[in-house]
C-alpha cells in the first residue's frame, strides 16, 4: 500500500479500523500501572463504584484506540504526530470481553501556514465496542508532511 | 480528594514528578504508539523531534497515575483520622489536551492540578469537579495540559444512605 501523504487525506473519508479484544487482565495492568482506582483494578471493589462492575481506564481506551489507528494507517504514512486532541468524550464502558474498533472521519483538512512542509488533517475518532455501542469519541488535528517534502527530500 | 462540597475553585495541588526513562518510553510505545520517533533512537533524531521522544498518550497516563496516587493519599488521611471517604466516579471526558513541546528521554516531568470549576451535574449525589492538569519539565517549559473533569461524591449523598 502506497505511504499517504497529507495530500491522500480527503474531508468526508471515513475508514474503520482494528479488532482489538479486551480482558480483564489487560485492563487490570494498565490500571496498576497508570490509574489505580477501584474500578479499574478489582472486580468486587468495582461493583460498589458508580460503574458498577470492572472497566477500563480512560487513558487504557485512548492507548488502545491510538494502537488501532498506528495499525491501521498511522504507521504507513507521513504522521508527524499531534499537538493535541481538542476533546476526549468517554460515553460508555469498556468491559472485560469488549472487542474494540475505531472509526475514523476526516473532518478538516488545512496546509500549514508556517510550515510549507507539512499540513494538518482533521480527524473524529469513535470508538465502537462489537455491539457497535460508541465508548469513546476524539477529536484531533495531526500533522502529516506534504508529498512535495519527499520529492524535495529525494532529490535533496 | 475531598468530598464535593469540600473542594474549592483555584485549589491547587502538585501531583509530584515522573522521568521518562528511554526504556519506559519505548516500553509503552511499542505496546500503544509504535511511531518511529517513539521506539527507535536513530529513527527518531533523524525525524523533526530530533530525539526519542514519549508518546503523548503516556505523558497524559503518567499524569493520571499520579492523580489517582494523589487521591490515594487523601483517602488514607480520611481514613485515618475516622471520616468517611467519598467515592470518586468516572470522568466523561477531557478537553483542550495539549502537547506544546515533545517529552524527551531523560527528562523529568512535575504535574500540577488546579480546580477550575464546581458543576451541578452528574447522577445524584454526585457533582462535577473540572480541573487543569498540567506538565512541566526540568528547564521549566509547559509541556502537556489538559482540562479533566471527575464526578465526586457529595457528602449529603453519604448522609442519606
Amino acid at each position: 500500500m502506497a505511504k499517504l501523504f497529507w495530500e491522500d487525506f480527503a474531508v468526508g473519508q471515513v475508514n474503520e479500523y482494528g479488532r482489538q479484544p479486551v480482558s480483564a487482565e489487560d485492563i487490570k495492568a494498565f490500571a496498576a500501572e497508570f490509574d489505580p482506582q477501584p474500578m479499574h483494578l478489582d472486580e468486587e471493589a468495582a461493583r460498589a463504584t458508580m460503574v458498577g462492575g470492572l472497566c477500563a481506564s480512560g487513558w487504557h481506551t485512548c492507548a488502545i484506540m491510538m494502537r488501532i489507528v498506528a495499525d491501521g494507517f498511522v504507521l504507513n504514512s507521513s504522521s508527524m504526530g499531534a499537538p493535541g486532541v481538542e476533546e476526549i468524550r468517554w460515553l460508555a464502558p469498556v468491559r472485560p470481553g469488549d472487542v474494540l474498533r475505531v472509526r475514523v472521519t476526516v473532518v478538516d483538512k488545512k496546509a500549514s501556514q508556517s510550515r510549507p512542509l507539512l499540513g494538518f488533517v482533521g480527524l473524529f475518532f469513535e470508538v465502537l465496542n462489537d455491539v457497535g455501542t460508541c465508548v469513546m469519541t476524539s477529536r484531533t488535528n495531526m500533522m502529516f508532511a506534504r508529498r512535495t517534502s519527499a520529492h524535495a527530500g529525494a532529490s535533496a | 480528594m475531598k468530598f464535593f462540597e469540600d473542594l474549592r475553585i483555584g485549589e491547587r495541588r502538585e501531583l509530584g514528578s515522573h522521568t521518562f526513562t528511554a526504556e519506559g518510553i519505548k516500553a509503552f510505545a511499542r505496546r500503544y504508539d509504535p511511531q518511529l520517533f517513539h521506539i527507535d533512537e536513530e529513527a527518531a533524531a533523524r525525524s523533526h523531534f530530533g530525539g526519542l521522544c514519549a508518546s503523548g498518550w503516556q505523558t497524559g497516563a503518567v499524569c493520571m497515575r499520579l492523580i489517582a496516587l494523589g487521591n490515594q493519599r487523601d483517602m488514607a488521611a480520611l481514613q485515618a483520622s475516622g471520616q468517611d471517604v467519598p467515592n470518586i466516579g468516572p470522568s466523561p471526558g477531557v478537553r483542550d489536551l495539549r502537547w506544546f513541546k515533545p517529552v524527551y528521554a531523560g527528562d523529568t516531568i512535575s504535574y500540577a492540578l488546579e480546580i477550575k470549576d464546581l458543576r451541578d451535574a452528574g447522577p445524584p449525589g454526585y457533582g462535577l469537579v473540572v480541573s487543569q492538569t498540567t506538565g512541566t519539565n526540568q528547564a521549566g517549559e509547559l509541556v502537556y495540559s489538559a482540562q479533566g473533569a471527575v464526578f465526586v461524591e457529595r457528602k449529603r449523598n453519604r448522609k442519606a444512605q
